[in-house]
């Protein structure tokens, strides 16, 4: 294992970009946004390099480990670190941001904001993303949690849409609030660990290897849990997501919902299950319960809505729930596809969001109804449009279907009905990304969509070609994403005592005689 | 009649494989080529304008002539040893859930690649003429190529996961193509109809693969099929339904036929393709593939021939109805196919004469479809029959192929329909007499329709538009025809010729000689006799008699059948409506109730819109404040708990 601090390079290097694109002259827009994207696409090539030398054999381990005394006083340290689910989010996250910017090229040229705050702010967000993937002490973990908030609130509340301020009040308030809750939890872990061990600790493996009493445990976890369902987000806690997406640029959706709110589901992973294992187990039936409401409200949602980025927020109500749903069945299939479904769901809803952009900045409109007939006029956007859909829906042979099947196959074994009813999604999927597709790209063009809407520029196909290449990829060959997975599954499910059910009939050896 | 009693060969089919050699190693090329030539046509886009449709053309052919090359070899092996298994690499892995991306090909697997790229390839031809007026061809090949692949894979794939990917796979294609003409709103509606419905068995078919890793902890045809025997009832059964649910999706059998009537939108190759000869059998091959599943759940056996024999019923009474030749002929395919599916149901006595009629079914519907593309061809895309008539004397290559597929369908000796489908019925009534009633029944009524349907095209007198000048297509076109139509006359006949298909397919599927309580004789030339007799009534009713150009009103029989059977009324009065008002409900629900608590809370505690919008510019500075005030009180907890 190489001893370059690669953790603290993706962290550093994005802040250190931010702070030189605030300080390009003002009226250089277009330098900030190629000092942007260099940044971002060196960030990229760190990450490659850090994916190169994690150890797969180790995927269950914190590699990379960085740790430095914060404060002493009580015992926070400044320690990061990956597994292999940190480290293909980390890697998610790095491989959307340059497509971000360079989708988003013209986005903010026009708005109340200056583009390199916009830049910048994208910058920042990135190294708070870094940060939250890779914290390995929970009071690190809790600054960026928190420290988050504050790029994306500007994000929407600067470069948005007309009912921004609204939008990016609400999403701030919802966050805080559940950051609220969770700092309680976080007091209170602090002060049963110095309870049971005699000095307090943040440190992730010492806490995880406590034994908690059940009740304290579960208190505790609810104030994480919440937390985290605000943050990912489950039914009910979800109305700031299509307000916050709806009113957001593309970008910034695309980093809102494919990005950040996985720290919500990767929180329920990590620190739910693992700190407070029979708190998890006594949640479970509730958490299963609100899951599924999730997959099929949140795609019934999306049938009814008018606005183009409003429904795309809600699918991704509605892949959340399955999310949530595979880590809480609590076996490995679930675990793993929920793991692999954060990483495929952040590829298939930034193409969805970066091509709906696409099409919403021509007409100038987000309403469906003001569509029609595309494909006549734009046939790349539209054909680009529909692979992206078609991830969506969980097409066989993209990436989602991977992830989706896994988790729909892990909570089969345990909870047969369950299974059954979460099934039904895929037909609501289908239902609500080709009723999309048909209102917006076939039928006849009106003259306004024949006038405005022109096809996609090469900028813009350079930036959606390579999350369309990876989600084929992924899709056929999930094997180097799995790879690191399933070490750090095992992990989670050792720690919350879990097994798999047996199948009814022992299999026998494959390529031997029945 | 259980298939494992009994002191001779097994009844059931083998599932054990040799590791492929030789020129069975190419067969990853059957899918690759196709799948490259639609990469080239779709990424490439108008750049392949003038030539892509060679391309298409050339992978479709490419593919036949490896396909030709392995079934050689395949026959130089015996009986026993003709399956092969292809690693190509491991897909899903996650724990005990192992998901290889591997191939098989068998003497199933092989015939369904022989008819899918022969008759592809030929559909490819005749398309280059049919649509040589449409300056989006090249997208028309990109797609069919998609096509061949995915149903390739998923003929070829050697587990249910595998399968599963060109199961939509091929469901996607049927999409494209059926909206191929998007700009028209039916033939969007009807592509995204074909799609929801058949989502609608693929939870079946999810639902499947599901409950054979819990029961076997494999999805692979070997850890399944080859552990059947040992699972028990209730699973076994369970997933012989869960799978039955995915053949009525793609095969379009009750109850979620109403897909296959729209999806005639599509382009007439489509039609003969697709929602004919190869992507609307997939079902029967399901069900023939997991014969070791259907064998020991009778229960699941039985619901299949109910649900094969509604169908095919319904299907013919829908095909009597029809003035639109397309939707005539889509009846008569939903009707074929359930016949299919019925000698699927009945076990091993079936299974063989399921994939033979499907073999026939595969060339004499093509024919049909085919010839009905020509006729549209010469008469500007008009679809309505009471706008025909008397078309003989003007396509006499069309007529005389046409006439081919018709006594193929119809069962007249030496006609392939003949052979494949009197085997069905005689394994109907080894069965039972109702369900070989059944099967006859439906026989009569298919003379009946195809005779209204060949009278009204090509015989009587012509009611053409005063702007048609019907003509013969080109030899383009033809020459495929052509081919097709030898193969309805002949392809019976060599199939069963020294019990070929029965020896072929045997090792696979599986097979007992359907036992009759009375002389086969008599109910072949029972048959016979009344097929003639329906084929005459109804050349006395539509070639004698005059069609009137309008349709009369008919009886309340008639106008339900014109409806579909109320398939659509009944779908949308269950489902849609009632789903539109959820949905609605919902929207309302989640932006008044959920959110609209969410809002009053705030609103109750400070005013959130209003001063929210006050204080913007002080926010961030709030927002610190509220950071620090959480540092502090971190910091006090943790000073207080020192002490």
């Amino acid at each position: 294992m190489s001893t370059f601090p690669w953790l603290l390079a993706l962290l550093v290097v994005p802040l250190l970009g931010a702070a030189l694109v605030m300080f390009l002259p003002k009226n250089s827009p277009k330098l900030a946004k190629q000092v942007g994207l260099l940044v971002s696409l060196i960030v990229l090539a760190l990450t490659i390099g850090m994916a190169l030398a994690f150890v797969v054999a180790k995927a269950a381990d914190f590699q990379f480990g960085y740790s430095v005394s914060w404060i002493p006083a009580f015992g926070v340290n400044f320690s990061l670190g990956v597994d292999g689910i940190a480290l293909v989010l980390i890697a998610m996250a790095a491989t959307l941001v340059p497509v971000v910017m360079l989708a988003g090229w013209d986005d903010v040229d026009g708005s109340q904001g200056s583009v390199r705050g916009y830049v910048a702010l994208i910058l920042v967000l990135e190294a708070a993303i870094v940060g939250v993937f890779a914290a390995t002490d929970l009071f690190l973990f809790y600054v960026f949690f928190e420290a988050m908030l504050v790029p994306v609130y500007f994000l929407i509340g600067r470069y948005g849409g007309p009912r921004r301020n609204y939008a990016a009040v609400k999403f701030l308030l919802y966050s805080l609030f559940g950051g609220l809750l969770m700092l309680g939890s976080l007091i209170g872990l602090y002060v049963v660990s110095a309870r049971i061990t005699g000095t307090g600790t943040f440190d992730f493996t010492s806490l995880a290897n406590l034994s908690i009493d059940p009740d304290t445990q579960k208190w505790l976890f609810l104030g994480f849990f919440i937390a985290f369902a605000i943050k990912a987000p489950l039914v009910p806690f979800h109305t700031w997501l299509p307000d916050a997406a709806a009113e957001s640029t593309p970008g910034t959706a695309v980093l809102l919902v494919g990005v950040l709110d996985k720290v919500g589901t990767f929180g329920m992973l990590r620190y739910c299950l693992e700190l407070f294992p029979d708190a998890s187990r006594w949640a479970t039936p509730v958490v299963i319960a609100l899951a599924v409401i999730g997959i099929i409200y949140g795609a019934l949602v999306a049938i009814g809505q008018t606005d183009i980025k409003r429904l795309i927020a809600y699918t991704s109500v509605s892949h959340f729930g399955f999310i949530a749903l595979g880590i809480f069945v609590m076996t490995t299939r679930g675990q793993s596809g929920s793991a692999l479904y954060m990483v495929n769901h952040g590829f298939s809803t930034a193409a969805l969001f970066l091509i709906g952009g696409f099409l919403i900045s021509r007409r100038g409109s987000r309403l469906i109804e003001d569509f029609g007939g595309v494909q006549k006029v734009a046939p790349v956007l539209a054909g680009t449009f529909l692979v992206a859909g078609l991830s969506s829906l969980a097409l066989p042979g993209l990436s989602s279907f991977v992830s989706e099947f896994l988790v729909l196959v892990g909570t089969f074994e345990r909870y047969r009905w369950v299974g059954v009813v979460a099934t039904l999604g895929i037909v609501l999927a289908a239902l609500y990304i080709l009723l999309m597709y048909q209102r917006t790209m076939t039928g006849p063009t009106p003259d306004v969509v024949r006038e405005r809407v022109t096809d996609l520029r090469g900028r813009e196909v350079l930036a959606i070609a390579p999350i369309l290449i990876i989600i084929v990829a992924l899709g056929f060959y999930p094997k180097p994403v799995l790879d690191v997975i399933n070490p750090a599954i095992d992990r989670v499910m050792h720690a919350v005592n879990a097994t798999n059910p047996p199948p009814e009939v022992a299999p026998v050896a494959e390529g031997t005689q029945p | 009649m259980s298939p494992f009693s009994g002191a001779l060969a097994p009844a059931a089919g083998e599932i054990s494989a040799n590791v492929a050699h030789g020129t069975f190693t190419q067969m990853w090329l059957l899918i690759a080529l196709p799948l490259a030539g639609a990469a080239i046509l779709l990424l490439l886009g108008r750049r392949t304008n003038s030539w892509g449709h060679w391309v298409g053309v050339l992978m479709s052919a490419g593919s036949f002539a490896i396909a030709v090359s392995i079934f050689l070899a395949m026959r130089q092996e015996s009986g026993g040893n003709r399956a092969f298994t292809q690693h190509l690499f491991q897909w899903i892995s996650v724990g005990s859930f192992q998901v290889p991306f591997d191939l098989r090909i068998d003497q199933l697997s092989m015939v369904f690649v022989l008819l899918i790229t022969g008759v592809g390839t030929l559909i490819h031809i005749y398309s280059v003429g049919y649509m040589s007026h449409d300056h989006e061809r090249r997208r028309f090949f990109g797609y069919l190529n998609l096509f061949v692949a995915a149903m390739l894979l998923l003929v070829l794939a050697d587990n249910y996961l595998l399968l599963y990917v060109g199961w939509e796979g091929v469901g996607l294609a049927s999409y494209l193509l059926i909206g191929f003409w998007f700009y028209k709103e039916t033939a969007a509606v009807a592509a995204k109809k074909a799609f929801v419905v058949n989502r609608v068995g693929d939870v079946g078919l999810s639902i499947a693969v599901m409950l054979m890793f819990v029961t076997f902890g494999s999805v692979t045809f070997e850890g399944v099929l080859g552990s059947a025997p040992k699972a028990s009832q209730t699973s076994l059964t369970l997933i012989g339904l869960a799978l039955l649910l995915a053949a009525c999706g793609k095969s379009a059998q009750f109850p979620l036929q109403s897909w296959l009537l729209d999806a005639m939108e599509g382009p007439t190759p489509v039609s003969a393709l697709i929602h004919a000869a190869t992507m609307v059998t997939a079902g029967v091959y399901l069900i023939a593939r997991s014969n070791a599943i259907f064998n020991a759940a009778p229960t699941a056996q039985t619901a299949v021939i109910v649900i094969g024999a509604i169908t095919l019923i319904m299907g013919a009474i829908i095909g009597c109805a029809k003035d639109d030749i397309k939707k005539a002929l889509a009846g008569s395919t939903m009707s074929q196919i359930g016949y299919m599916v019925l000698a699927a149901g009945l076990g091993p006595i079936g299974y063989v004469f399921a994939i033979f009629h499907l073999l026939t079914h595969g060339f004499f519907k093509a024919t049909m479809f085919l010839g009905a593309g020509s006729v549209m061809h010469g008469m500007n895309d008009q679809v309505n029959m009471r706008r025909f008539g008397a078309l003989r004397t003007v396509m006499v290559v069309t007529t005389i192929t046409f006439f081919a597929g018709y006594l193929a369908i119809l069962g007249i000796p030496p006609f392939a329909g003949f052979y494949s489908k009197d085997k069905i019925i005689e394994s109907a009534f080894a069965h039972s007499t109702l369900v070989g009633l059944v099967t006859l029944v439906g026989a009569a009524i298919t003379a009946f329709y195809m005779t209204r349907l060949v009278a009204m095209t090509f015989l009587g007198k012509a009611r053409w538009p005063d702007d048609a000048h019907p003509h013969e297509s080109p030899a383009m076109m033809m020459v495929p025809v052509s081919i097709l139509a030898v193969l309805s006359a002949v392809s019976g006949f060599l199939l069963i010729h020294d019990n070929w298909i029965v020896n072929w397919l045997e090792p696979v599927v599986g097979f007992e000689e359907p036992v009759l309580g009375f002389n086969v004789n008599i109910l072949q030339y029972g048959t016979l006799a009344l097929v003639l007799v329906s084929a005459a009534l109804g050349y006395v009713l539509y070639a004698r008699r005059p069609v009137p150009e309008v349709a009369p009103v008919g009886s309340f029989l008639t106008q339900a059948a014109r409806a579909d059977l109320y398939g659509d009324a009944v779908n949308e009065a269950v489902f849609m409506r009632p789903g539109q008002y959820l949905t609605r409900l919902l929207v309302w629900f989640d932006n008044r109730v959920v959110d609209g608590a969410v809002n009053g809370t705030a609103a109750l505690i400070g005013g959130l819109s209003g001063r929210a919008r006050r204080t913007q510019n002080g926010f961030a500075r709030s927002y610190a404040l509220t950071m620090l005030g959480g540092a502090a009180l971190v910091i006090a907890a943790l000073v207080l708990v020192r002490l």
